[in-house]
């Protein structure tokens, strides 16, 4: 079992509520400069989730698009599989969840999510990381997320993923070209929880799409998995040398003083 | 407390240290570190460093790469003086020991400072994040300072705690065996960190072999600086320079060097990725200084009649040596910028605390060296 959400951009207006009840719901500051919904939505500690407004070129003339973004809640998360301290886990409902207590503050998952998502309370003397949690707590108890919840339009789909991907995929092909054919994290970083549908390009929303298409921990799994066998041989391989040069050494100068004593 | 004939020596029994300007420049410097390390901790990281959301990882992670990778010398000794018994190479390892020691107390202080929650630092003790390269680099360093510590204590306890040299000889076939593996794994994982972000980082520098270059490049550099700290240290105190043991040095240095360089291009060419070398532009032109002066050059000079001279050692020594830092700060910084965009220099408090620590560690190695037996190991 696995939560989704699919997001129809299609059908966002911008207003902006997600954003305030993401912030209601989780305790988070509202900033005079740092906005979360507009032409400057600003990504930071304090904006789990933002609405940029971004005008696009379709079909020859400028339209404005609004573009709900959050973390995506990878199925395999790179955030969880770079972070050494178990930080970062998945919950049973599938919320890619942050543990404060464990966190050491190297800010690896930063760098190492893919869509660059978390982000950091750089104000504070003991800094958290701070990301979407998919409102897990609720979740849990068979509630929806806070921002799907506060949507006056719908535009996103609470459910299970599978029935989300097959709803998306519905939508294309009834939307008689409505849709672009990209279902965003379908495919990305080997997919994700939240899932996208737009009527135009995803790079010209300013969303990353130069992701792979496998997990990221595949890349680092094919080096860590050789590290320990390969210590452990080279522990052996070096013990044996050891003995080894130092004996062949030993019968060099003793050959070596032989010598010397009958040359005397 | 009693003042030697000389009255720049400060001498407590045994103990001397002698006194110099530069010498209270250096604790001056070493106390301002003290001083702002202290209000790093209080105030945090937004307040003193320039560091952001897009640049999580600056300044400080650059110096933490730089000197675990220059702290190489530490383990390519373990392994050619007490693994592969390499004639002469013996005489000069302790001083690689001592070198690989102070290197890796600055990088865990810088790296104690530059994690935003350092009171949670033992957590992946517990927590084993095993899917993490860094929490490879994690265990692997933690558990080899713990050999160097060992590794030294054979030297500490021939002055202080004398009779617990002999139960020290008992480990030291284990930590010299371990001391040359282990950071092996660290090096390479280090490495491996970056394997993490291949949307990220440049295709000049992102590999899937980039685990194996760290180590490769962590060796010769470990070698180099060891040659550039025996010039050093025979200006300081005449402590001789034993060229049989610097002939081997760079011998190795320069074959791993050459080796290096021919592997890095078999691999961009193999990732198609050698066109970005000549694409023109910073990234293109840091590279080629990196591979070119940092790399071929020194290994050029290493194969040539004159690298084997005094000048010619030192420039080999220095050239690798920078070649070195110019990879490490590539890495994270040339080869990020196309990702993360402009907004970072670091503050003076990012720079005051690197340059602070640095002076910390020069006198602390200058009291070893004077106190301890690092270079007479050279005469048996
Ligand atoms: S989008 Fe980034 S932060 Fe969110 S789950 Fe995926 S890797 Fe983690
Ligand atoms: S900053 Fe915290 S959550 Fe992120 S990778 Fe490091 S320890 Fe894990």
């Amino acid at each position: 079992m696995t939560k989704s959400v699919l997001l129809d951009l299609t059908q966002c207006i911008g207003c902006g509520a997600c954003t305030v009840a993401c912030k209601l719901w989780n305790q988070l500051e509202f900033a005079d400069g740092a906005p979360a919904t507009g032409e400057k939505a600003v990504k930071d500690h304090s904006n789990w989730t933002t609405v940029t407004f971004r005008k696009v070129q379709k079909d020859g003339a400028p339209v404005w698009r609004f573009v709900k973004e959050q973390c995506l809640h990878c199925l395999e998360p790179a955030c969880v599989s770079v972070c050494f301290a178990k930080a970062l886990q998945i919950s049973k409902e599938g919320a890619v969840v942050y543990r404060p207590d464990l966190c050491v503050g190297c800010r690896y998952c930063m760098l190492g999510c893919p869509f660059s998502v978390p982000k950091y309370e750089w104000q504070r003397s003991l800094p958290n990381v701070s990301k979407c949690q998919m409102c897990a707590g609720k979740i849990a108890q068979g509630e929806v997320p806070a921002c799907v919840g506060a949507c006056p339009t719908g535009a996103m789909t609470f459910g299970e993923r599978d029935d989300n991907l097959a709803l998306a995929r519905q939508r294309i092909e009834q939307g008689n070209g409505r849709y672009i054919n990209h279902i965003y994290g379908e495919k990305e970083a080997g997919g994700t929880r939240w899932l996208y549908l737009s009527d135009v390009d995803f790079s010209k929303l300013g969303m990353v799409t130069n992701v792979p298409e496998v997990p990221i921990a595949s890349f680092t799994d094919d080096y860590l998995r050789w590290t320990v066998p390969l210590l452990a041989g080279g522990a052996l391989l070096f013990t044996a040398l050891r003995h080894y040069t130092k004996r062949r050494n030993d019968i060099e100068s003793s050959q070596a003083s032989q010598k010397e004593s009958k040359k005397k | 407390m009693s003042m030697a004939a000389n009255a720049y020596t400060l001498q407590i029994r045994d103990w001397s240290f002698r006194i110099t300007p530069l010498r209270i420049m250096l604790f001056a410097l070493t106390l301002g570190f003290g001083l702002l390390a202290v209000y790093r901790l209080i105030v945090g990281l937004g307040a003193t460093t320039n560091m952001n959301d897009r640049w999580a990882w600056a300044y400080w992670l650059i110096l933490d790469y730089v000197f675990i990778a220059l702290a190489g010398a530490g383990y390519s000794m373990a392994l050619m003086s007490h693994v592969l018994h390499v004639q002469d190479v013996h005489r000069v390892s302790r001083r690689g020991l001592l070198i690989s020691l102070l290197f890796y107390v600055y990088a865990l202080v810088i790296l104690g400072l530059e994690v935003g929650r350092w009171d949670n630092w033992y957590r992946p003790l517990f927590y084993w994040g095993y899917h993490s390269p860094l929490f490879e680099v994690y265990i692997a360093i933690i558990f080899y300072f713990g050999i160097q510590l060992i590794e030294f204590s054979e030297v500490a306890t021939e002055k202080v705690f004398k009779p617990a040299n002999r139960y020290v000889q008992m480990l030291l076939p284990a930590a010299f065996v371990l001391g040359a593996i282990i950071p092996f794994g660290h090096q390479g994982a280090l490495g491996a960190i970056f394997l993490a972000m291949p949307n990220k980082l440049h295709p000049l520098w992102y590999s899937s072999m980039i685990p194996w270059f760290y180590v490769l490049t962590s060796f010769y550099a470990g070698l180099s600086l060891l040659i550039l700290e025996m010039f050093w240290s025979n200006r300081l105190y005449a402590s001789g320079i034993d060229m049989p043991a610097l002939h081997k040095l760079l011998r190795v240095g320069a074959c791993l060097m050459a080796a290096y360089f021919v592997w890095k291009i078999i691999d961009l060419y193999r990732l198609d990725a050698l066109g970005y070398a000549f694409a023109g532009g910073f990234e293109s032109a840091l590279f080629l200084l990196e591979l070119g002066g940092g790399v071929l050059l020194p290994a050029l000079i290493g194969f040539s009649r004159w690298g084997k001279t005094g000048t010619g050692l030192v420039t080999f020594a220095a050239l690798a040596t920078m070649g070195l830092i110019l990879n490490r700060a590539n890495v994270l910084y040339t080869g990020f910028y196309r990702t993360l965009g402009p907004g970072y220099t670091p503050s003076w408090i990012e720079w005051g605390v690197s340059i602070g620590l640095f002076a910390a560690i020069i006198l602390a190695y200058l009291f070893i060296v004077e106190n301890f037996n690092i270079f007479k190991a050279a005469k048996h």
